[in-house]
Parts: structure tokens; C-alpha cells; sequence
């Protein structure tokens, strides 16, 4: 195992996250603020794209909540999963995250602070190598999930009703244009993690099953609809977009999940071929 | 419109809910655990690190590394709201945050004559440009947590709650409603 490009890539995606506002995200706003009509609430999102602008070139953290970070690990049919790599993963992690000065956000039962442990979920591909995304989530956004376990029979219109008010509880808390993420099936676990997933992929591209986006779109403009808008101040913003992941369940029981993030939607993904 | 620190009670009664406000003076981070050791420090009758009267608290945990000041925008202002009566008596005069607060809050606003100002949330780096200068005032085994002053200029800032009790994010209703 080449220990030492694994920690370079993890420290590389630190900061990545961190400072460099996602294009997905990033061209989200833009539209968003060209097509906003109430002053202040576009004033509001010239300044997140201004921060954005800052952040990138002064390697700031967009936001001083640089999260809890979080790891996904995505390992292919090569790669052997050890304590070894994951350690080198946590290296890379307390790395970046000091040597840039970004926040150190995690207390543990002692109060002792500190970048770890980050939380990692391993999935598996088919595919070779690995590929590692740092996703370091805020709290501000976190401490607004939902989780609901609805009955199978339950309608479209309950859920849609579950969703939109766990928007509106969060009001403009978590700070807005927020993305949904949206995670359905699975169990009460699994589901709020599907949530957390569907916010890694690019959220400015319709779902590829027609159905889901339609369901999407539905959500997006039901959300817009409640008018809180970036720092609560009106207008047609209220989320950016809204991203539903759906997996098997149990006849009895439909878990829906949702996982809010704040405009500073931060995650930075690399694939590691050799290693 | 702008405004200096140390805020009068003229200055503070004459703010109404909406207005932009730039902000030029001192101020005072403080959040979760600062608050939580002000409060046992009350309880045990023992002088706090710093006289709070007429200052303005700003609820934020910065970066730092070394001597440099990063990102510092400001945390949710409600994970506050249970020390707020406590703090308008020591003589705090506004507190700077993000988010809606308690119903409760506006209230306390109207109560003592005190503001409560919202910038603009996840925008940290372009917060960290309206600050000049920046020093340890106490706490600082809390980490980001500890109180820090922070010169600022043209610091921006929106009236949320002024001191009529006037809220602007009441048309949101709240999350426990
Ligand atoms: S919710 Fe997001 S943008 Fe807001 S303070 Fe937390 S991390 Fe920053």
C-alpha cells in the first residue's frame, strides 16, 4: 500500500472541500442569483458567491464549520480494506485539517478536541482501485434531519407533506438555499445515510429515472414555495435542489430520511488507481 | 447606515427589525461552552473575564492557525436563547448570530432595550475580510469556543429583533409550532 499518496490525496480533498465551492453548487447560485427578484435576498446570494470567491483564492474555509469529517470509501474488487489504509485516510484527514487551520469540531466524552475519528462508510464496486470522498458535514444543517418510518401503504402526498415540513421546521437555521437530500427504503439507518449519499452526486442534473426526477422537481418547487430564502429573507430560493435515493424494504415499514445541507454543500471525491 | 461600538441606548432604540446595519468597533465571540462557563462563574459568584456591559457578543467558533485568523461566520443563534436573559443582565447590549430564536427572545429584547443582528451565515471567508485585528480574551482551552475580540469594520449585519420586539423572521413561525 502506498501509504503515503493515499495521505496526500485525503489531504488534498481536505482542502478541496473545504475552500473550493462546488461547480454544481457554485453554478446552483449563479442561476439562482440572475433569476432572483427580491433585492436583499439576491444581495444575499451575491454574497455567498463572493464568499465563495474569497475562500478559493485566500484558501479560507468557506464556512468556519469545517464539519465533522466524514469519509466514503468506495472500494473496488482489487482493493483489500485494512486498518492500515484506513489509518493512512485519518492522516490525510488531521493533516489538512491543521495545517490550514480549519476548525477542529469533533469533542469527545473527555472534551478533548480533535479531527477524529472522522466517520467512514465503506461501500463496494466492481470497479478497480478506490475512491475516497471527504464530506465534511456542518452542524448547523446536521441538527436538522428527519427520519420518519411510515407505514408501506402510506401515500406520495404524506411524504411529500414529511419532507417540505422538515424544511420548514428548519427555517432559515441551517443556513439556505439548502440541498434535500432525500434517502427512502432501506431501514431507520440505512435510510438517513441514503439521504446523506444522495447529496455527494451532482445535484444540477435531473435524476436519470424520469419518475424519481419527476418526484424531485415536485419536492424542489414545493420547498421554493415556502419563501424562507437565503438568511430567511424571502424569495423564490429556499433550496437549490432536491435529491431522492431510494433502496429495497421491508414489506412492513417505509423509512424516509432527510439529510438538509446549507449552500456550503462541501465534498471533494478522488479515485485511486495504484496503490 | 453605519454604527461604532460602544452602541447607545439611543443608537440601539433606534434600530428597526430589517435595516442593514455596518457595523464598525468591538466584538466579543462567545458560544455554547463560553456561555456555560459565564453562567457557572455567576453561580459562583466569581467575576467574569470580562465586564459584558454595552459589549456585543458575536455567537462564532473561528479558525486560527498559528497567529492567523481564518473563516469566522457566525453559529445558530437559539443553542443561545437559554443564556440570553442572564447575559441582558449583565449588561450585554446585542448579540450577533444566525437563524430565528425563540418567540421568547423578542420578549427579552423588549424587556431590556437590547438587538439581535443576523450576518450572513456560510459566508465565513468574506466575513473574515471585514475583520482587522483579533486577540484572546479568555477561555482558551475551549478551542474555537473561547472568547475572542474582533475588530471590525463594515462589519454587515441585519436587525432581526429590535428593541420593540419587532422580529423579522416571525412570518417563519418556529420549529416546536
Ligand atoms: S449550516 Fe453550513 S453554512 Fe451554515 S454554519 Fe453550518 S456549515 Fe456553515
Amino acid at each position: 500500500m502506498n501509504r503515503k499518496k493515499i495521505v496526500s490525496t485525503v489531504k488534498k480533498l481536505v482542502v478541496k472541500a473545504n475552500t473550493e465551492l462546488r461547480k454544481d453548487v457554485a453554478g446552483l447560485l449563479r442561476t439562482a442569483y440572475q433569476d432572483e427578484d427580491n433585492r436583499q435576498a439576491q444581495e444575499a446570494l451575491g454574497v455567498i458567491l463572493e464568499n465563495a470567491r474569497i475562500a478559493r483564492a485566500r484558501r479560507i474555509a468557506l464556512c468556519q464549520d469545517t464539519g465533522l469529517p466524514i469519509v466514503f470509501l468506495e472500494a473496488g474488487a482489487d482493493v483489500k480494506i485494512s486498518r492500515a489504509l484506513i489509518d493512512a485516510i485519518q492522516e490525510g484527514i488531521d493533516q489538512g485539517y491543521a495545517e490550514y487551520g480549519f476548525r477542529a469540531s469533533t469533542i469527545d466524552s473527555d472534551r478533548h478536541l480533535s479531527y477524529s475519528p472522522y466517520i467512514t462508510h465503506i461501500g463496494f464496486t466492481r470497479k478497480k482501485g478506490f475512491t475516497i470522498t471527504v464530506f465534511p458535514k456542518g452542524f448547523g444543517s446536521e441538527n436538522k434531519s428527519q427520519l420518519k418510518m411510515f407505514n408501506p401503504t402510506v401515500s406520495r402526498e404524506s411524504i411529500d407533506e414529511f419532507i417540505v415540513e422538515a424544511v420548514r421546521k428548519a427555517g432559515c437555521d441551517a443556513c439556505p438555499p439548502y440541498v434535500v437530500g432525500v434517502g427512502i427504503g432501506g431501514t431507520s439507518d440505512s435510510c438517513l445515510l441514503l439521504a446523506k449519499e444522495a447529496l455527494i452526486g451532482r445535484i444540477d442534473r435531473p435524476a436519470r429515472d424520469t419518475s424519481a426526477g419527476k418526484w424531485e422537481t415536485s419536492l424542489y418547487e414545493k420547498i421554493n414555495a415556502l419563501h424562507i430564502g437565503p438568511m430567511g429573507l424571502g424569495g423564490k430560493y429556499t433550496c437549490l435542489a432536491v435529491k431522492i435515493k431510494t433502496a429495497p424494504t421491508h414489506i412492513a415499514g417505509l423509512p424516509v430520511g432527510v439529510n438538509i445541507s446549507c449552500h456550503a454543500l462541501r465534498s471533494a471525491s478522488a479515485t485511486i488507481r495504484d496503490f | 447606515m453605519e454604527l461604532k461600538t460602544p452602541l447607545s441606548e439611543k443608537d440601539l432604540i433606534s434600530l428597526k427589525a430589517g435595516q442593514v446595519v455596518l457595523l464598525n468597533g468591538t466584538v466579543y465571540t462567545a458560544r455554547d461552552r463560553a456561555h456555560q462557563r459565564f453562567i457557572e462563574l455567576l453561580g459562583r459568584t466569581q467575576a467574569l473575564p470580562l465586564d459584558l456591559k454595552n459589549k456585543i457578543i458575536y455567537y462564532c467558533g473561528p479558525n486560527i492557525k498559528g497567529d492567523t485568523l481564518g473563516a469566522c461566520g457566525p453559529t445558530t443563534a437559539s443553542r443561545m436563547d437559554v443564556y440570553m436573559k442572564a447575559m441582558y443582565i449583565q449588561g450585554v447590549a446585542a448579540t450577533i448570530g444566525k437563524g430565528q430564536r425563540e418567540p421568547a427572545m423578542r420578549q427579552l429584547c423588549k424587556e431590556y432595550k437590547r438587538v439581535y443582528f443576523v450576518t450572513h451565515a456560510g459566508c465565513a471567508a468574506y466575513l473574515r475580510n471585514r475583520i482587522t485585528s483579533y486577540r484572546l480574551i479568555a477561555f482558551g482551552d475551549l478551542g474555537a469556543e473561547a472568547v475572542f475580540e474582533f475588530e471590525v469594520e463594515k462589519f454587515p449585519l441585519i436587525v432581526a429583533i429590535d428593541t420593540q420586539g419587532n422580529d423579522i423572521y416571525e412570518r417563519l413561525g418556529t420549529s416546536s409550532e
